[in-house]
């Protein structure tokens, strides 16, 4: 496995070779930055940390830039872990990982934290189909229906699905399809849709 | 320009003619049947322009045996080989929807000069 650490820029859309539109997603993937290696033996499990986004040293607190010192970069924002990595034993502190790491048509894993939408009725947030909206209907057309049966068991059991906030949820999608690398500008061109609003933060494992 | 206009810089055409709603067009398109690819014209009246950049997409209306057929063309689509602009239309809105309740001579629309 190899993983990367991006940024969504957002989307577009591209011309395959029989001229067909193909929705893109662009991710502003690494450079990152290998700041920790964990061990078996001392951390307890393998994995390794990496770092990705500059960011300015009279910001980063001292233990902080000294955690960045110790792998020979400069202070980044964000710091995260990959497990099960192939190349783990070959890499060392402060190696680049870019997105050349990847080729064109490979299918990746893609994590990113969904946008929040708020409190959303059980229609938006869990695809209920609703009340009917004739037949003598009143203020039924986006509830819920019965949340439960009668005085057995006289409770509603835990886990009905109700409103409630939705979204800003960690999503993972498998299968997606890269359509192009441009390794001069660290971009990743995704198939389709992914997580997140413009600017989050994704994670790029294949 | 940002990183993702800049991506499909390169996929956009720069010899598609100035038009607009009102305007009678002849869009060649590039069919593909089997292994042989040949030039299709659809000829009509753009009935909108929708979209900017590389999304940018035009409506075609035209009647076809006495049947109202539309077709959405993506301007900067591969598969849309040549627009050519037969006439000018004037009409004084960007959408022309008014048209699918219309029919023959109560279709036309006047030639801008």
């Amino acid at each position: 496995m190899a993983g990367i650490i991006g940024k969504k820029l957002g989307m577009t859309r591209l011309f395959d070779d029989n001229g067909r539109a193909v929705p893109a997603t662009l991710v502003e993937a690494g450079p990152c930055y290998i700041t920790q290696i964990k061990t078996q033996e001392k951390d307890g499990y393998r994995a390794i940390q990496m770092a990705f986004e500059d960011k300015k040293p009279k910001n980063t607190s001292r233990p902080v830039a000294g955690h960045f010192e110790k792998a020979g970069v400069g202070p980044k924002r964000y710091l995260r872990e990959f497990k099960s990595f192939d190349t783990a034993d070959e890499l060392n502190l402060g190696d680049e990982i870019k997105v050349d790491s990847f080729s064109d048509g490979e299918k990746v894993t893609i994590t990113g934290i969904s946008r929040g939408k708020g409190f959303q009725g059980v229609m938006k947030r869990h695809g209920f189909g609703g009340g009917p909206k004739t037949h003598g209907q009143s203020d039924r057309p986006r509830a819920p229906g019965s949340i439960g049966q009668s005085s057995s068991p006289s409770k509603v059991f835990k886990g009905m699905k109700m409103g409630g906030r939705t979204g800003n949820d960690q999503v993972t999608l498998k299968k997606r399809r890269i359509l192009k690398i441009v390794p001069e500008q660290n971009l990743i061109v995704i198939e389709g849709t992914i997580p997140g609003s413009k600017s989050s933060l994704i994670l790029i494992k294949n | 320009m940002n990183k993702v206009d800049a991506l499909v810089a390169g996929d956009l055409k720069t010899d598609v003619p100035e038009f607009g709603a009102g305007d009678t067009l002849q869009v060649h398109t590039k069919v593909r049947e089997g292994e042989k690819e040949r030039i299709q014209i659809f000829e009509g009246v753009v009935i909108k322009r929708k979209g900017g950049g590389i999304n940018a997409t035009f409506t075609v209306r035209k009647i076809s045996n006495g049947i109202g057929v539309e077709r959405i063309f993506p301007v900067h689509s591969p598969n849309v080989d040549k627009i050519v602009k037969l006439r000018s239309g004037k009409v004084r809105r960007a959408k022309l929807y008014y048209l699918r309740g219309l029919r023959g001579k109560a279709a036309r629309i006047t030639e801008k000069r």
